[in-house]
């Protein structure tokens, strides 16, 4: 096989330098003539009807455009899965922060005092804050049961396992709080607007698709008279998979009814009250276990609060329900799950996607477990960790040669996990600055769950300029995890050309075939995939018309391609989604090949509990995983170390406060993401194994290193402490408040 | 409020201003002189994707006043090099993957900048607190760290050549 020259080498991101010269342009970077601004009158209470709007006095209102429900041409709904998600509330209200008119206006400044002015009344309806108070169904706030979707995830016979004799059997229950993305640009879009070219929409957003969707159905307009354009877009996470669209709605309206070009960017505390946030979960587990450490079965409970519109929670529950056996042979196992509805702005897409939350509670489950067989963390996992040939909670057979348990002591070895739990554990009785060491094996499917790949049904293309550069055309987005780089790596390297020739295409509906959303660590594997098929298609055209021959030099193939759109015309190849072979999916048992493969992962966390602050500190990370090819090593490292980031902020300092829907801590000065100050070291090891189907044997990389932190850090707490803390984020008044408890017992037992 | 004059060098060039005192030297730079790399990430000086160089110190430009930056010398990342000519902070961040998605760069490339004019060889603990005003929520900083540190390498040979 001859040696790749491009693909797997730490080429420079492609947009790098614009980024570093801060030429790079974001949406409040760009103004267009006679361009005005936009804001949004959002809903003050959890849940009601809306009886009286009220323009009150000191503002000009014969300057500012007012847009409501029944200005919407079209359909007031965003397009996600359902159509219940409304674009502006029409006279009832569900959650906090709901918009519910949109002003425009020249002067930037004036509006945020119109925001204000205007005066709304309402009759206040009873609300749900909680899964729990919504699982009571004695207020019902969506559809007839509050259940916004379920699943029952079934294999073998869990009942039967559970009655067996000599077994032992395990109870926890686990939660998981919301978490803000804190990209650290906010939202925001312009839209403009004339008769002729119909709607264009300049967005900071994931998926240019699915903001074309929503706007054809509010606008009414025809596919080709609505063109969506992604700009350089500063942080995402998912966080701009699902709310963009509302906003590309709410800009659209305003320029259509102002004839104005209209932007609207949010304030940071706009953005943090009002957009999606990750899914609080609840996860109830009940193992069978032998007297000897083997798994027989689990039954499961995972419920979601998906706030007040089902947006994306029906896939984000699939998700996690599927992720929640973690990476263990389970010849038992069932996972009941729902999704219920809260008046709490809807929760969404979030890096992970259901899954950090379901294994946050596996992983810590199976420390306990482990504990109550008597065993180590590590040699319980040593005798339950998935096989090469075995099946995973859904009936899938891992075909791919796997080695968890080899993964596991290389993650181990690198920690210095055995010196270290043994070192702690003799040093921590007389030490107030307890020290633990924790560990979290898991897996994460790339790629949409199940049968949603084949439904995508993705399309993709490769060209060629007529100065013979060559283009990759996807509607997959840059928003700083490398597509650019990547798909542009994947070209040169099939192509057999410099990857400074090849660049993207703009990521404009008008101009790229849609390649599904920018979501699911999917880009690298399955879209990537399709480019280096396009690229093959464009190379066979090139050579079949004679004007190439190999062996060729870059700019051989730039002369052959120019030549041949002299003579044709154009040089452009098409790929379009071919399932892997054999892929079954029951969506109706939740049985079959879940995602076409999975990445695997062990991570070590060393942790210290300070017991007079009640601090806790990383002090050391390691994170091994295994991603199939990596296809650039410095892109790779920063999406482990960032989501490892991510993932210790989820774990130990990210709390979102409620006030009945309302987020209270909406600001950065009192919402915590960690500093360049807050972090270990975070140590990255990846195992490589190609997969057959991926781009140059690439699997999926971006969400993996979610799910791993906040089990691994809770699992050396509770190693340094001795206590079981399950749930997330635990902050120090949470751990001081428990020890406490401990303390009076401890006192109160020795009075006695 | 009504607008008054001001003057400020910005990048080594004298630039006259008219919006009101209490103006954001943020908006001034980025609305009045078309300098859009400083970037607005919270507006209340906690993200640090805001910060320039004020008189050598730095600076969350959300914070201030224009009325305090009158006469004053500002840096943005638009005068720390030029795509053709990198300056070493920003060649590190580029060869190092000190930049993702690119919004807390122009902010991170200034407060590193800053750093190394201050500690030329920065030890460990210098560089995080060095960079502690400067949020970034897409690396996890460690590709940052690095590159600080192959900047401070590459800016002391340059110095010695
Ligand atoms: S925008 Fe100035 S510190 Fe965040
Ligand atoms: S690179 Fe995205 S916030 Fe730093």
């Amino acid at each position: 096989m001859q040696k790749e020259r491009i693909v797997g080498k730490p080429v420079f991101r492609k947009e790098g330098i614009a980024k570093v010269c801060g030429a790079a342009r974001y949406i409040d970077d760009f103004s267009l003539p006679g361009m005005i601004f936009g804001a949004t009158v959002r809903n003050a209470i959890p849940r009601g009807r809306v009886l009286n709007i009220e323009f009150g006095p000191g503002i000009p209102w014969d300057e500012f455009t007012v847009v409501t429900a029944k200005d919407i041409p079209g359909k007031n709904y965003i397009a996600l899965i359902n159509q219940d998600w409304p674009c502006l509330a029409d006279g009832f209200v569900n959650h906090p922060q709901e918009a519910i008119l949109l002003l425009a206006h020249p002067d930037r400044q004036l509006l945020p005092l119109a925001v204000a002015a205007v005066r709304i009344e309402y009759e206040e309806l009873p609300s749900v804050h909680s899964i729990e108070e919504s699982e009571l169904q004695q207020t019902i706030v969506w559809g007839d049961d509050n259940i916004i979707k379920s699943y029952v995830m079934e294999k073998g016979d869990v009942d039967a396992a559970f009655a067996l004799p000599e077994i032992v059997i395990v109870k926890g229950e686990y939660s998981t709080g919301a978490q803000e993305h804190l990209y650290i640009e906010n939202n925001g879009a312009i839209a403009a607007y004339s008769e002729r070219d119909g709607v264009t929409l300049w967005g900071s957003l994931q998926c240019p698709f699915y903001a074309h969707k929503s706007l054809l159905g509010v606008t009414g307009l025809p596919e080709d008279k609505v063109r969506v354009i992604q700009v350089e877009t500063g942080g995402a996470f998912g966080g701009k998979e699902d709310y963009p669209s509302m906003i590309a709605a709410h800009a659209v309206l305003l320029a259509m009814k102002s004839g104005h070009p209209v932007k609207i960017i949010y304030d940071r505390m706009e953005d943090m009250a009002a957009t999606t946030k990750r899914h609080p979960s609840r996860a109830r587990h009940r193992t069978a276990v032998t007297k000897d450490g083997k798994l027989l079965a689990a039954d499961i409970e995972f419920c979601l609060d998906g706030g007040a519109y089902s947006t994306l929670s029906s896939t984000v529950l699939s998700r996690g329900t599927i992720h929640s056996g973690g990476p263990y042979y389970w010849p038992n196992i069932r996972v009941r799950s729902k999704a219920f509805a809260t008046n709490t702005p809807p929760h969404g897409a979030f890096r992970g996607f259901g899954a950090p939350q379901s294994l946050f509670a596996t992983e810590r489950h199976m420390d306990r477990v482990a504990k109550a067989v008597g065993l180590t963390p590590e040699e319980f996992r040593r005798r339950n960790l998935l096989r090469t040939g075995e099946t995973t909670c859904t009936g899938q057979v891992i075909r791919q040669q796997i080695d968890l348990e080899g993964w596991m002591e290389s993650a181990l070895d690198h920690a210095g996990y055995y010196e270290k739990r043994a070192r702690f554990d003799r040093e921590n009785t007389d030490s107030l600055r307890k020290k633990g060491i924790g560990l979290a094996v898991f897996l994460h499917g790339a790629g949409f769950t199940g049968s949603g790949e084949r439904y995508l049904n993705s399309l993709v293309g490769v060209d060629a300029t007529a100065e013979g550069r060559v283009r990759v055309l996807v509607s997959s987005t840059e928003f700083g995890q490398g597509t650019n780089t990547i798909l542009c790596q994947v070209a040169a390297e099939t192509l057999g050309i410099d990857y400074e020739v090849v660049e993207m295409a703009p990521a404009d509906t008008s101009v790229v075939p849609n390649s599904g959303p920018t979501v699911a660590s999917r880009t690298t594997m399955v879209v990537g995939g399709l480019v280096h098929s396009a690229a093959l298609g464009l190379k066979q055209t090139l050579i079949a018309s004679g004007l190439l021959s190999e062996p060729y030099t870059s700019d051989a193939f730039q002369n052959a391609a120019k030549s041949y759109i002299a003579k044709h015309g154009a040089l452009c190849s098409m790929s379009r989604y071919q399932a892997p072979p054999n892929v079954y999916w029951d969506d109706q048992k939740y049985s079959g090949e879940a995602y076409a493969a999975y990445s695997w992962a062990a991570y070590v966390a060393e942790v210290t509990v300070d017991l007079t602050a009640y601090f806790v500190t990383v002090d050391d990370f390691v994170a091994l995983q295994e991603v199939g090819r990596v296809l650039n090593p410095v892109l790779a490292r920063g999406q482990i170390e960032g989501g490892v980031a991510q993932g210790i902020g989820y774990a130990l300092y990210e709390k979102v406060v409620w006030d009945r829907g309302l987020m209270m801590n909406n600001q950065m000065t009192n919402y915590i993401m960690p500093t360049s100050q807050d972090l270990p070291p975070i140590r990255v090891f990846f195992e490589e194994i190609p997969f057959e189907y991926g781009a140059y044997g690439a699997k999926g990389i971006g969400e993996l290193p979610m799910d791993g932190p906040a089990p691994a850090i809770l699992n050396a707490i509770a190693h340094a402490t001795g206590e079981d803390f399950n749930a997330i984020p635990l902050l120090p008044e949470d751990i001081a408040e428990r020890l406490a408890a401990r303390t009076s017992i401890a006192k109160e037992m020795a009075a006695v | 409020m009504s607008a008054r004059r001001f003057s400020l060098c910005v990048n080594g060039v004298e630039r006259f201003v008219d919006v009101p005192p209490m103006a954001r030297l943020l908006d001034v730079l980025r609305h009045e002189l078309g300098l859009t790399g400083t970037k607005e990430g919270c507006g209340e000086g906690e993200c640090g994707s805001c910060s320039v160089l004020m008189n050598g110190e730095l600076v969350n430009s959300c914070l201030v006043p224009i009325a305090q930056a009158g006469g004053a010398s500002i840096l943005t990342i638009e005068g720390v090099g030029e795509q053709a000519r990198l300056h070493p902070v920003q060649k590190a961040f580029l060869e190092c993957g000190g930049a993702q998605c690119g919004i807390c760069t122009p902010g991170m490339i200034l407060a590193t900048v800053h750093l190394l004019g201050k500690h030329p060889r920065p030890t460990q603990e210098e560089i995080h607190e060095g960079l502690n005003g400067n949020l970034c929520r897409c690396t996890g900083y460690m590709r940052i760290f690095e590159a600080v540190e192959k900047a401070a390498c590459a800016m002391e040979s340059g110095a010695m050549e």
